[in-house]
């Protein structure tokens, strides 16, 4: 299982990405996003950060990158591709997946920890976790408040394209949903499956040494994944 | 034309104005130093010379004021490899790391605009911490502002809150701790000052320095604008109503160019394509080029007409002095410009070939063809007359640490304590550091919320623990034995999380030093923070000065930030601050002695400051400090917190409520044998110093009271925790017992701060 990790201009979060990758057997590599090839990647991840700071809608400038036609091929042909935090925003940005993330609804940055329900195991990024079961890793966003039209989010519901929703409480005093989603909506997923987005950071507690792995399962599900593929 | 023969021939830049004594004083300098200036010259100064010297000769750049004081701290040991003077201190870590560490003020921009100011006092001290080759892994901050129950204060916090977010969440570095605290003496002035701890192989060290006469100065980053001009010397007068006049030259903050400097800047010292890189942090173009030539005794010519520029039109004086924000100076050899310049284009930034190193020690500014500036380098970076100002305390000063309370606090021991956790100083800084990206490049293992930060070093078993602190009622109240007290708790909240105390930097916040009050303040603090680092083995690495922090209102409550960075040798053995699990045995580290002089209780309970705070015993604080990392090291600590604002009672209200974001809360129970027979309120919220709230398994309180009495802690088993329910306090002495449940104390302590902040919409 080859990972490229995409490097945009303000991308913060590809060393853990990378990292997260390694740590589950799979090899990862960085990819500047003016490059046009993959470099014979299996899948892909876009990494968190604030691409090109942000300035306009997060995202906004990064999908027009030369190395997101190369995405777009890999992804047509059943490819992986995972999109955490800005890496989400491009992808919806991109069209890749449906809906937006917006302004948080408390209208402030929010970091902390969050619980997340898992409600498909059949994704390339899901599949070592059970159906169901909640599992806690950071958040840490301006705009991660996931929107889209009540026709759409039917339709996500009904072709069964959340990936997670936000579960809790995660504490007395805060809210299981911590920005505002629509139908606490934490990761979507294309029709076909392949390409997920998700707010949240699992590769920021994928080491057991840091006190959780519990992030760690996306990264295994991958390279499951790619040998239940080859087989 | 050049002026080569004559050295210092300077001629002013076309159409600029004469300089009068008017303009002198415009520039904030005195006659004494305008003399030694037209001394040192030979001839009135030019326009941009008198620029210069004003940015130079400021407070914040010359240390005019301090500089005697400033040397007497320790700034040695076996862990230093770069002491004071550099872009940031450097300490010497295991299997090669070292760490890079600085805190810096942003106070005064920011209290004209709270949200750039406080951006990008973030921003720069990032940037003096990259240019050292370290890469940044945390970075905290020390906010002090006026009571929350005034709209101007909470516009302020809000908008400091968020510029020193954004711009840590924009770069990409998690914030792991910091401080806040409120009282009247920050209204209109409040404090913002910002540490950042980056991580470098030792032998990457990179420091600024220009040698190597012919080698190239290169400006690298953003281009130069008409913000910030100034700046240093803003911030070295007093904020008045004009202030709000200056909002202009507060500059503002881009971390996104920020974070591509960044990168850049690692890689080009990566590839060992530089001389020395330096910030043009306060004052620009002019400090960074200026201290990079008088440390490597050097001159250096800069032609202006050269550095990019926002607008067209722009003097040397203005582009000499604009504080325009992400730029960097470099010195290289001249045949490795082509491979700067490829390393910066696919960072998508310029780097500009601007001057040249010179052999005869000349600062020469240069405008088409003009030298409209020469002045001896040496004597401009270092011959600013010193001043030795008058310390005497004042009488008001002597008053207010022999008062004691008149009157019947505002409610009885019981009733104190939820008072005290929704005191916004004490209550649960959630609101802040939620606004933080905590967790950024997955190191983090002790995040904000508890006693200090902790990060794991890459590919290490072994991590840093990171903390601010300042207690400035103690340091208003008693100088010198505030400024132990910051060292002394700086010191404990590192121990306590199993970590051992490697080394400080400080920002030393105070009034006009030419007030006799306020010096004395200044010296006597140093003086505390020098005799509590030598006791505890951990110099001082640099820092920052930032005096004039006066408004109408009258001057800041003395407040010398401690930023300390301590190591955990391994990660394993860290000691979170919250109680973990029911049956757990509490142990109380430390004597109490029941000292409510200076307290939180008698502010919060009595509306009082005053009293004089705990002495602090530093050979108590040091052996509690060694217990606490033996103790970690052997894995006998579950949980482990200091006693500090609020004393012994706020630390179990603190440990039991649990973890900003834990799901399940505890409860406690706990007996004070109370031998001295202390009042309730001294038992429960005295503030002696030296001691720890510790908890352990119940199997192992005879091992951890045996180690506590080998190394000369007193010990005492207090209580054990238990499931949800009451916090539960039991004074033996007089059979009077406590109860408070652990839910209603939660939602006061988190619940303060927002409630506050929500009050901002109505």
């Amino acid at each position: 299982m080859r990972v490229a990790v995409i490097r945009f201009p303000g991308s913060n979060c590809e060393p853990e990405s990378k990292r997260a990758v390694e740590r589950a057997g799979g090899e990862a590599y960085f990819v500047w996003h003016r490059d046009t090839s993959l470099g014979g990647a299996d899948a892909v991840i876009l990494p968190g950060g604030f691409s090109y700071g942000d300035y306009l809608r997060s995202g906004a400038i990064a999908r027009f990158s030369p190395i997101m036609e190369a995405i777009r091929r890999l992804a047509a042909d059943g490819g992986p591709v995972l999109g955490l935090c800005n890496g989400f925003q491009i992808l919806c940005e991109a069209g890749l997946l449906p809906g937006a993330l917006r302004r948080n609804a408390g209208l402030k940055y929010v970091s902390r920890p969050v619980d997340l329900r898992v409600e498909r195991t059949d994704t390339p990024f899901t599949n070592a976790y059970a159906m169901g079961e909640v599992f806690r890793v950071p958040v840490g966003h301006g705009d991660g408040r996931y929107a889209a039209p009540d026709a759409v989010l039917d339709e996500l519901d009904a072709n069964r394209q959340v990936v997670l929703r936000y579960s809790g409480p995660a504490a007395p005093d805060a809210p299981a949903n911590p920005n505002g989603s629509v139908r606490d909506i934490a990761a979507v997923c294309n029709r076909e499956g392949n390409i997920v987005g998700m707010m949240p950071h699992p590769e920021r507690l994928a080491d057991a040494a840091l006190g959780s792995d519990a992030g760690h399962r996306v990264f295994e599900s991958l390279v499951r994944y790619s040998l239940l593929a080859t087989r | 034309m050049t002026h080569t023969a004559v050295g210092t021939e300077a001629h002013p830049f076309p159409g600029e104005r004469p300089v009068t004594d008017a303009v002198v004083r415009e520039h904030n300098l005195n006659a004494r130093e305008y003399a030694e200036i037209v001394a040192m010259l030979g001839r009135t100064p030019t326009l941009t010379e008198l620029g210069i010297f004003s940015a130079l000769w400021s407070e914040h750049c010359s240390y005019k004021h301090t500089k005697p004081i400033l040397k007497t701290f320790p700034t040695e040991g076996p862990q230093v490899v770069q002491g004071p003077g550099e872009n940031a201190g450097v300490l010497r870590l295991p299997e090669g790391w070292a760490v890079a560490f600085k805190i810096e003020s942003h106070n005064h921009p920011s209290a004209v605009e709270p949200y750039q100011g406080a951006a990008t006092g973030v921003g720069g001290i990032l940037r003096d911490v990259f240019t050292m080759g370290a890469r940044p892994v945390a970075v905290l901050n020390s906010l002090r502002l006026g009571p929350l129950d005034e709209p101007r204060n909470r516009y302020l916090f809000s908008g400091i809150v968020r510029g020193v977010g954004h711009y840590g969440n924009c770069v990409g570095v998690p914030t792991l701790g910091g401080e806040v605290a409120f009282a009247p003496g920050y209204s209109g002035n409040p404090l913002v000052n910002a540490m950042c701890v980056g991580l470098l192989r030792e032998t990457d060290l990179m420091r600024a320095k220009a040698h190597g006469v012919g080698n190239v100065l290169l400006a690298m980053g953003s281009r130069t604008g008409r913000d910030g001009i100034h700046g240093a010397s803003f911030a070295s007068e007093e904020l008045s109503e004009k202030s709000e006049a200056r909002r202009p030259q507060v500059q503002v903050g881009d971390p996104f160019t920020e974070k591509l400097l960044l990168e850049a800047t690692l890689e080009l010292i990566e590839l060992g394509l530089t001389v020395g890189i330096q910030d043009m942090g306060a004052a620009g173009l002019t400090s960074s080029s200026a201290e990079m030539a008088a440390r490597g005794g050097v001159g250096v010519e800069l032609d202006t007409s050269l550095v990019p520029t926002r607008e067209a039109g722009m003097t040397p004086y203005e582009i000499m002095l604009s504080e325009s924000q992400e730029r960097m100076l470099v010195v290289a050899e001249p045949h490795r410009v082509p491979a700067i310049q490829a390393v910066c284009a696919k960072w998508e930034l310029t780097a500009t070939p601007v001057g040249r190193v010179t052999d005869d020690g000349i600062f020469r500014i240069v405008h088409n063809g003009t030298t409209v500036a020469a002045i001896p380098g040496e004597r401009l970076v270092d011959g600013c007359p010193i001043y030795y100002p008058e310390a005497r305390e004042s009488p008001v000063a002597v008053a207010r640490r022999s008062a004691v309370p008149s009157g019947p606090p505002a409610a009885d021991a019981l009733g104190a304590l939820p008072l005290l956790l929704a005191d916004p100083t004490i209550a649960s800084k959630r609101w802040v550091f939620e606004q933080y990206d905590s967790t950024v490049q997955a190191e983090t293992v002790l995040g904000p919320g508890g006693d200090a930060g902790v990060v794991r070093v890459p590919g290490t078993t072994f991590g840093l623990a990171v903390t601010v602190d300042c207690n400035q009622r103690y340091v208003t109240l008693d100088p010198y034995e505030g400024g132990k007290a910051a060292v002394a708790e700086a010191a404990r909240n590192i121990a306590c999380t199993g970590a051992v105390p490697l080394g400080i930097t400080d920002c030393l916040n105070f009034g006009n030093p030419d007030k006799p009050e306020i010096f004395f303040q200044f010296r006597e603090a140093c003086r505390g923070i020098a005799d509590a680092c030598r006791a505890f083995g951990t110099p001082v690495t640099g820092g920052n000065v930032s005096l004039y922090n006066e408004s109408p209102t009258g001057a800041i409550d003395p407040t010398p930030t401690i930023g300390m960075v301590g190591l955990l040798a391994d990660v394993s053995h860290r000691v979170p601050s919250h109680f973990q699990a029911p049956g757990d045995q509490i142990v109380l580290l430390g004597t109490s002695a029941g000292h409510l002089g200076g307290s939180s209780y008698w502010e919060v309970l009595h509306r009082l400051v005053g009293g004089a705070p705990p002495p602090i015993d530093l050979d108590a604080e040091r052996k509690l400090q060694r217990l606490l990392a033996a103790a970690a090291e052997r894995r006998l600590l579950r949980s482990a917190h200091d006693c500090s604002d609020g004393g012994v009672a706020v630390a179990l209200a603190e440990a039991v409520m649990g973890a900003p974001y834990a799901t399940g809360t505890l409860a406690a129970k706990v007996r004070f044998a109370n031998p001295a027979r202390l009042t309730p309120e001294a038992l429960l919220y005295g503030e002696d110093g030296a001691r720890a709230l510790v908890t352990t398994l119940p199997g192992q309180v005879s091992e951890l009271m045996t180690l506590a009495a080998e190394h000369g802690v007193p010990a005492e088993a207090i209580g054990r925790v238990e499931g949800p329910g009451t916090l539960e306090v039991h004074l033996a002495d007089s059979h009077l017992t406590f109860a408070w449940p652990v839910a209603e104390l939660r939602h006061g302590y988190f619940d303060s701060i927002p409630r506050r902040m929500t009050e901002e919409t109505r």
